[in-house]
């Protein structure tokens, strides 16, 4: 079938088996391999993306449900924080950087996608809320110490952001 | 001021952050262009005989290429002749006797011997018309029965190896069961500590792509080390320098991933044999029953001392599971006995082992390797005794420990300590901990019968690091005309932070800025001798070959300044803190890294150098778990843990402490909820991350580390390693935690994993034998 998504803001058509999953998309036909898959029983999270800016777990959604919706992964992420397209990483990204939030990489991208998508919807988030919002993101490298601690880091420097700009998007 | 044992964020990170690791499954080299889609075939039976496959329904599926059997790979070398064990005679002694007649296949020949056994190759255009073509794949099975069990194993009725006579493949060299070492002792506990098998789970799984082209073989796999991968990828009849071995990004290893798998060597065959390049990417559900798994000992334990706290006497009879083949046989167990007494001055110790096959996932190194299952047994008892003798665990441990002034200290079982402060780093985390509150704490909720019981689960452990030092580890630092430095390593990174901290050593010796130093690992063409990273050796032989390297380049580059400056060797000197050159008492003539490498005949200056070390390191610490037991669910809660790690001196407290931090999640997590389960026909019952409860973020705490640094002798920077020490420790801090919170009760031991309804159990139970006893 043919389906036509915005990944990254770029639109893509293709003609893809009806079965073909969002990550298989994403990875074989937009050729964008940071988003990696870790299960295929929508446990781990290593594929998480943001579909119309909500995460979902690319590995449990076919593409031709995305037909029509766009799609943000990794690599579009520092596009979706102004100034746009400077180049500059997303307040999450940088917080992993500086916490030392990821050591083999295979489970950030979907780690990054999680927060971006959990401090959306809380931007302000105590220790327990991000615990509890990263349930569904395996990593096993880091005790998630450090992410839990790049995910304070980047609501707090988002919210002093938008408390000295007054432009809280 | 050095860069050393300063907080450096990883030059790895902007790369892994925007555009994503690159690993195997995300290789776009031209040599992979076209390349066919693996999925393998595998056996949907514990232990059965093949009576026949027929690939044709495959065959004729479209997208199909080939569908490989056992009876295609006649194009590779025929294994070495198994040699008949004598009439009768026992089973083979000491570690390693691998292959003969325990060998195992490439592609199953004519028996499986565990599910997920790989029986043939789909080769297809893409990814899903290989696993419709798989599930045609008719292979017929004559089952035999499971042996799914260590106890299957032991009874013998049913053997994985008929020709073997049995299924104890090998045992401990001289082992002694003399119980009159118990004879003095007032008060000795004794019992069975399952350490439970459990995944290593790295987040990628086993990933392999191959290419042959104009005879030479290119292999890019999931690694921990691409140089031993070489070795063992001669196995299809290619000699080394036929074959090329590249480690991409690997995201994760934690053992699994030391060398390579059959199924790699088989790719790297498919590749040979077919003239096509060949990927294979597992799924999560092929690598929950093929990838080696962790741990899976059965632990006999007797432990004795006096009434008033002194140990004497000390017995440890492991039985370990190997699974279907004995990858890495005997060498776990005797690590476990090597480590058996921990950190006690014991005056009688007596370890043995065994090692059994079942129709399980085959067995080998999960972060620790066979010390984590020494330490959380001999801990686990320590506790023990302290409970039966009515004595403060923290009090026991300080009675017995080992003390620094007997360093360097030969154990009963023959580890060779180098140093130790065992009692220092126990009474930092108390201290940290608040012990005499949490205990006061304690008190409290059992007077007044509280629902959520407070448990606190003390580890003291000491472990053994670069086990094998002497086999040492490569490195070499090129200084180019443009000033830029290179590092080639040995070592293999894979999540630890190799890059950012072997740059740091650079410059700390060079004043080369860090931007300025690329880092390269896991190329055999590149750096075709090395040995790459287990064994917590990355720091301690990597770092040390990186920096006898660096020393090395800067003992060439001050004759090369001496002859530009026309001064002698001995009035020229490196600053290291700008990375310039310059005549002792004259800081204005100088010259740059760029002036003087480009002025060295090959434009640059090398030096390649192996580091070795004459034994291995014994990192030691103490970890504190306090838990939650809700005592009407059974449900445990991990509140808080506390940790001092002694690795010797910190190059980098975000990498050291990282280490640490995932160290510690896997510890808790074999504590609490992590099993690899069969039924008693062998099938794996935990097959899916649904299944398998891998732990996350909801159900651990932040964790509390402490800094301890003792030195070591071995090395010239004193480090020992740190990648295992945090599975170590966590593991019996966690699991004697959750019995602490319910020895009241009448509770003196619960298996691992401590799931609800086996703490409930245990305290319906312990309840029980109270009210008996009273």
């Amino acid at each position: 079938m043919k389906v036509q998504l915005t990944v990254n803001g770029k639109e893509i058509t293709a003609d893809v088996e009806d079965r073909m999953l969002l990550v298989h998309f994403l990875r074989d036909v937009a050729d964008l391999t940071a988003t990696n898959i870790g299960c295929e029983t929508t446990s781990c999270g290593a594929c998480t993306v943001l579909l119309d800016g909500e995460s979902v777990k690319s590995c449990t959604v076919l593409a031709a449900q995305a037909d029509g919706h766009s799609v943000t992964t990794l690599e579009g992420l520092s596009s979706t924080v102004p100034p746009y397209d400077s180049g500059e990483m997303h307040p999450v990204q940088k917080a992993f950087h500086t916490e030392h939030g990821l050591q083999c990489g295979y489970c950030t991208p979907g780690m990054v996608m999680a927060i971006v998508s959990l401090l959306k919807e809380n931007p302000s988030p105590t220790e327990a809320d991000v615990r509890s919002g990263l349930e569904g993101n395996i990593c096993r490298c880091t005790g998630y110490h450090n992410i839990v601690q790049a995910a304070l880091v980047a609501a707090a420097s988002s919210n002093a952001d938008s408390s000295t700009t007054g432009a809280g998007k | 001021m050095s860069i050393l044992g300063t907080r450096v964020i990883r030059t790895e990170d902007p790369r892994l952050l925007t555009s994503g690791g690159v690993y195997v499954d995300d290789l776009r080299e031209p040599e992979l262009a076209g390349a066919v889609r693996a999925t393998f075939v595998r056996s949907t039976v514990a232990h059965a005989l093949i009576t026949g496959i027929d690939t044709s329904e495959a065959l004729a599926q479209p997208g199909v290429v080939a569908v490989l059997t056992v009876a295609d790979m006649t194009d590779l070398p025929a294994p070495p002749p198994a040699e008949p064990p004598a009439e009768g005679a026992p089973p083979a002694e000491g570690p390693m006797p691998l292959g003969g007649q325990w060998s195992e296949p490439l592609l199953a020949v004519d028996r499986v011997r565990f599910v997920g056994e790989p029986v043939a190759l789909v080769l297809t255009d893409s990814t899903y018309q290989g696993e419709d073509a798989a599930e045609l794949v008719s292979v017929d099975y004559e089952q035999l029965p499971a042996v799914p069990s260590i106890e299957a194993a032991l009874a013998g009725e049913s053997l994985l190896f008929p020709d073997a006579g049995t299924n104890v493949c090998t045992q401990g060299l001289g082992q002694v069961t003399d119980d009159s070492i118990f004879d003095d002792c007032e008060v000795i506990v004794e019992g069975d500590v399952v350490n439970q098998r459990v995944a290593c789970l790295p987040m990628e799984g086993r990933s392999t792509a191959a290419a042959w082209v104009n005879g030479k073989l290119t292999v890019w796999t999931s690694t921990q080390n691409a140089q031993i991968a070489r070795l063992i990828l001669t196995a299809i009849g290619l000699p080394p320098d036929a074959i090329r071995v590249v480690a991409p990004d690997v995201g994760g290893g934690f053992g699994a991933k030391i060398g390579v798998d059959r199924e790699s060597i088989i790719i790297a065959w498919a590749a040979k044999h077919t003239g096509r390049p060949v990927r294979w990417v597992e799924t999560r559900t092929e690598n929950l029953l093929a990838m080696t798994q962790g741990r899976a000992q059965l632990h006999h334990v007797k432990l004795g001392g006096t009434r008033d706290g002194h140990i004497k006497a000390y017995r440890l009879d492991v039985i370990q599971d190997t699974g279907a083949y004995p990858r890495m046989s005997g060498f776990l167990p005797m690590l476990t006995n090597l480590m058996a007494p921990g950190v006690y001055d014991i005056p009688a110790v007596q370890a043995g082992y065994k090692v059994v096959v079942t129709d399980g996932t085959p067995v080998a190194a999960y972060r620790g390797a066979g010390r984590p299952e020494a330490a959380a047994t001999i801990e686990r008892m320590v506790d023990w005794y302290a409970a039966e003798a009515g004595i403060d665990p923290a009090a026991v441990r300080k009675l017995n420990f080992i003390q620094p002034d007997q360093f360097p200290f030969v154990t009963k079982t023959g580890a060779p300590y180098d140093t130790g402060d065992y009692e220092s780093a126990l009474d930092k985390v108390l201290e940290a901990a608040g012990y005499d509150d949490l205990r006061a704490e304690q008190q409290r909720r059992r007077a007044a019968g509280a629902t959520r019981q407070l448990g606190i689960g003390l580890a003291s452990y000491v472990e053994i690091t670069a086990a094998d030092a002497a086999a040492g580890e490569t490195a070499k630092v090129e200084v180019h005309g443009d000033g830029t430095a290179t590092v080639y390593t040995g070592s293999s990174a894979h999540g630890q932070g190799h890059h950012t901290a072997f740059a740091m050593l650079v410059t700390a010796e060079l004043g080369i800025p860090m931007d300025k130093i690329e880092v390269i690992h896991g190329d055999t063409d590149l750096i075709p001798d090395g040995i790459g990273t287990y064994a917590s050796r990355s720091l301690q032989l990597g770092g040390s070959a990186v920096q006898k390297a660096a020393i090395e380049v800067k003992d060439e580059a001050a004759k090369k300044a001496a002859e530009l400056f026309e001064a002698a060797e001995s009035d020229v000197m490196l600053d290291a803190e700008t990375g310039t050159w310059h005549i002792v008492g004259d800081p204005d003539k100088s010259l740059s890294w760029s002036q003087v490498a480009s002025a060295a005949e090959a434009g640059l200056i090398v030096a390649n150098v192996r580091f070795t070390a004459d034994r291995p390191t014994f990192p030691f610490g103490t970890h504190l778990s306090l838990v939650e037991v809700d005592v009407e669910t059974g449900k445990v809660t991990l509140l808080r843990h506390v940790t001092a790690d002694d690795a010797g001196p910190v190059l980098n407290p975000i990498l050291l402490d990282g280490q640490r931090h995932g160290g510690i999640a896997q510890g808790a997590a074999q504590a609490l909820c992590e099993e690899i389960l069969y039924d008693a026909d062998g099938n794996p019952l935990t097959s899916t991350l649904a299944d398998y409860a891998a732990i996350t973020a909801a159900e651990l705490p932040s964790f509390e580390l402490l800094r301890s640094e003792t030195p070591t002798p071995v090395n010239p920077m004193g480090v020992k390693g740190i990648g295992e020490a945090g599975t170590i420790g966590a593991t019996p801090a966690v699991h004697n935690a959750v019995i602490d919170a319910v020895s009241h009760l009448g509770v003196r031991h619960i298996d691992m994993p401590m799931t609800p309804e086996r703490v409930w159990t245990a305290i319906q139970q312990g309840g029980a034998r109270k009210v008996s006893a009273e």
